[in-house]
């Protein structure tokens, strides 16, 4: 025993901390955004009356969902090579994030598309915009917007993904503070700096989803 | 000649076995003891006084923010240097069993919550204690809401325990990883491994989508 508490090695590299931390938003934002475009599309193809989309995005979902993240971040940066398929750590961590939280958030955006009255589409039909303009200007914003909280919670939980890039040495949050624990051997405070830094992170996410739906919703 | 995947297959039947079974005792102790002190997490964020209710809303706070990976290597490299010094499957079981109590204890919470005020206020006028009122009216409706949620989060872990391959627990990725490393068939031995862990999770997720056929209200 006798351990007893030591910050300073931590904050001597607290900017490396800080730069993991910015890499781990950066990838996050990117993997996210890419994501959403992937789930609205197959948010629109899960609900489709043509099999032929519903099916490949069923499987696309369903596979996705029930895989381990940490397996496909591992599949893609070591095995894709195998095929010829050549990408570097980032690229390929972006890249399964990316499709990874695609089927996360074509999932919420589903549950948003059923929640929007018929009567609208029927509306936009009626003054005769054609069915991808009825979706673009009329049904997507409205899902978004009824489907930002539970958007939220997604987000939070594929930001923390972003742990998992460690993995492959991507010198993210977790995988600079791991480094610096095993330099310093500083244990406690590591972890208890870079958690307070991920819980911080995550408490600010949170902050501008609420305030993001505040702006959005609709006068009373 | 290049060896042929199915005799590796059947050369690392034995190692895929034993990791898959790691694997999935791994995810049932941290579901086991997550749901136990979930339940406790629940029921101090919903009945709690407001002193308990606040470490304990900070406690779930913390634990949801934080990535699981650091959990997991937190209570790694933590209990050592504590001088606890846990074995890396009791450490990882244990970071996953924390994970796993603050969800449960979320849905837990939502459960009770979502029952309407009127249930307790009739318990309370046909003269039932509160053990008597949560026992016999609040749990079983809770427990029906909030059974197919569990089951999701038993899918959670089994997909988290593979952050137990970073300590060093010969679980199922980590074995793949082993094996692969002998053989370089990565392609196939890791797309081997993902199949395993899909038929174990979407066995679960069917078993919870019937979960909740079997508890929906009949209307």
């Amino acid at each position: 025993m006798g351990y007893t508490l030591n910050f300073a090695v931590v904050w001597r590299n607290f900017d490396r901390l800080l730069e993991g931390l910015a890499l781990s938003l950066g990838l996050a934002v990117v993997s996210i955004l890419i994501g959403a475009a992937i789930g609205l599309a197959v948010a629109f193809a899960l609900i489709s009356k043509y099999r032929a989309a519903v099916w490949p995005a069923t499987v696309y979902v369903t596979v996705i969902r029930n895989l381990p993240i940490l397996v496909l971040v591992l599949f893609a940066y070591f095995a894709l090579p195998q095929m010829g398929v050549r990408l570097d750590k980032i690229e390929s961590f972006v890249a399964v994030l990316a499709i990874y939280s695609g089927a996360y958030l074509a999932e919420v955006f589903r549950a948003g598309l059923l929640s929007i009255p018929k009567g609208l589409t029927e509306a936009g039909l009626a003054i005769g915009l054609t069915p991808m303009q009825i979706r673009s200007t009329i049904i997507a914003p409205l899902m978004l917007r009824n489907v930002l909280p539970s958007m939220s919670s997604t987000i939070i939980s594929l930001f923390k993904d972003t742990s998992l890039a460690a993995a492959i040495a991507v010198p993210e949050l977790t995988f600079e503070a791991r480094k610096i624990n095993v330099e310093s051997f500083r244990v406690i405070e590591t972890w208890i700096v870079a958690s307070a830094l991920y819980v911080a992170t995550c408490a600010l996410i949170a902050a501008v989803m609420r305030q993001v739906e505040r702006r959005l919703a609709l006068p009373r | 000649m290049a060896p042929s995947l199915f005799d590796q297959l059947w050369l690392a039947r034995n190692v895929i076995l034993s990791g898959l079974g790691l694997t999935v005792s791994i995810s049932l102790l941290a579901i086991l003891a997550g749901s136990v002190l979930g339940v406790f997490v629940g029921l101090s964020l919903t009945y709690g006084n407001r002193w308990l209710r606040l470490v304990v809303r900070v406690y779930t706070d913390i634990i949801r923010g934080t990535p699981v990976l650091v959990l997991v290597l937190a209570s790694y490299y933590v209990s050592s240097a504590v001088g606890v010094n846990l074995d890396p499957f009791s450490a990882g079981v244990l970071a996953l069993a924390v994970f796993c109590s603050s969800h449960v204890g979320e849905i837990v919470r939502g459960g009770l919550q979502a029952i309407p005020k009127g249930q307790t206020e009739a318990a309370k006028a046909i003269g039932l204690t509160f053990g008597q009122t949560f026992a016999y009216v609040l749990w079983p409706q809770a427990l029906r809401q909030f059974l197919p949620a569990w089951v999701n989060t038993a899918a959670e872990m089994v997909k988290a325990s593979t952050l137990l391959s970073v300590i060093g627990v010969a679980e199922l990725l980590l074995r793949t990883q082993e094996i692969i490393s002998r053989n370089f068939m990565s392609l196939q031995f890791y797309f081997f491994a993902g199949a395993l862990y899909f038929v174990v999770n979407y066995g679960i997720e069917r078993f919870g989508k019937y979960v909740e056929r079997k508890t929906a209200v009949p209307s």
